[in-house]
């Protein structure tokens, strides 16, 4: 139980794949003018992490070592028309919102560097959490990102407004630029806590 | 079918709709590559080399054999499948045949697979219903626009590397703040030409 953990806060924390290695961000950037689709992308990359992270771990042993990377988009990539084909049909607005983005999950590097990372060395339990964690983590500034870039540029939160009639809506925050400006500081953030962090940990 | 002009689509894609700065499409090497003006230069031309191409093949390949199938919700595979053969191609080419253009291209092309702008055209130009040559220029526009937003973004990062700034910010940080700024300006052509 305890390495599940483990993973989990790694993926999530200690090592965030878009704060940490700058991976995935094209796609964090560009659905997170409204938490709705952030919730909805976030939803679809957990997926396709964690089963694509199983899957590429049961088929691990069976897979030749030179195509091993063909082998894992195909993998993804079946599991992103499934997410296609189910938000084109439960969610068509979403859908049509998000636009060429699930499809990008394919290249989200995120995935692909789990996958090759970890799923192809170590079995498959612990892969499938590692694929959800790698997901949360993602997940995790997505939804920051849009938390406040709804509510600077919209006053709403999921689109419900929760700023009162005084509040002028921030046209920049739901520009492209916002989306900029918004992981530019939270990339900041995340530096300086890993600075002190570890610079108090060599202190002691 | 929209009823834009080629070299209208050309000039959106490079200023009002650049696929960097208004789309997010190719933030992974932009930010990794995006030091030095001349490394950037040479990661944008075979960029947009390799997206002038596969996007024309894509079309051929969605509209051609996949539609008249009804297959089209295979696409996502098969972009992907012809963008990383046309790459392999095109190194093995290159490699074989000019010698020198390889010491200086051959070491991006490999990246390119994985650069979501590619794949990002090719799903572009299936969702706004472009024609081939609407495609063509699309993604011919598309690459100059990245080009030119990678190889500005490296002359700031250059002269940045003496600026004083908070420790947190170095790097990454600063590089996004920057996009953000750049996105901003290339907001001001937006009244030109409106493309969905």
């Amino acid at each position: 139980m305890m390495k599940y953990t483990k993973a989990l806060y790694d993926q999530i924390i200690e090592n965030n794949p878009v704060l940490k290695r700058s991976l995935g961000i094209c796609s964090a950037l560009a659905v997170t003018n409204l938490m709705v689709n952030a919730f909805v992308m976030s939803l679809g990359v957990i997926f396709v992490s964690a089963l694509s992270g199983l899957t590429v771990s049961l088929i691990r042993k069976y897979t030749d070592r030179h195509i091993r990377i063909l082998f894992q988009m195909m993998v993804i990539a079946s599991y992103v028309i499934l997410v296609d084909i189910c938000l084109k049909f439960y969610v068509p607005e979403i859908s049509k919102a998000l636009g060429p983005y699930v499809g990008l999950i394919i290249t989200n590097c995120i995935i692909m560097g789990r996958c090759e990372s970890f799923a192809q060395l170590n079995p498959p339990a612990i892969s499938f959490v590692d694929g959800i964690a790698a997901g949360l983590g993602y997940s995790a500034v997505l939804m920051v990102i849009a938390f406040f870039r709804e509510l600077l540029g919209f006053g709403s939160l999921f689109g419900i407004h929760v700023l009162g009639d005084w509040w002028r809506n921030w046209g920049t925050m739901s520009i492209p630029a916002g989306a900029f400006f918004m992981i530019g500081i939270l990339v900041w953030i995340a530096t300086d806590y890993n600075m002190h962090h570890t610079g108090r940990r060599v202190v002691k | 079918m929209t009823e834009l002009h080629p070299l209208t689509i050309l000039f959106a894609a490079v200023f009002t709709n650049n696929i960097l700065l208004s789309n997010f499409l190719g933030m992974c090497p932009f930010v990794a590559v995006s030091g030095e003006i001349k490394t950037s230069l040479g990661m944008g031309q075979a960029v947009t080399f390799v997206l002038a191409c596969t996007s024309v093949i894509n079309y051929a390949v969605y509209h051609w054999i996949l539609v008249p199938l009804e297959l089209d919700f295979i696409r996502f595979i098969l972009f992907i499948l012809v963008i990383a053969t046309f790459v392999q191609l095109v190194e093995m080419i290159i490699g074989r045949f000019f010698k020198e253009l390889s010491t200086s291209l051959g070491i991006f092309l490999p990246l390119i697979t994985v650069n979501c702008a590619i794949l990002g055209v090719s799903l572009f130009m299936v969702i706004r219903e472009y024609n081939l040559i609407q495609t063509l220029f699309y993604g011919i526009g598309s690459g100059i626009g990245w080009t030119f937003a990678i190889v500005v973004m490296a002359g700031i990062r250059q002269k940045m590397k003496f600026s004083p700034m908070p420790e947190g910010l170095k790097g990454v940080g600063i590089t996004f703040i920057t996009a953000g700024i750049m996105a901003l300006a290339f907001m001001a052509f937006s009244g030109l030409i409106k493309i969905q």
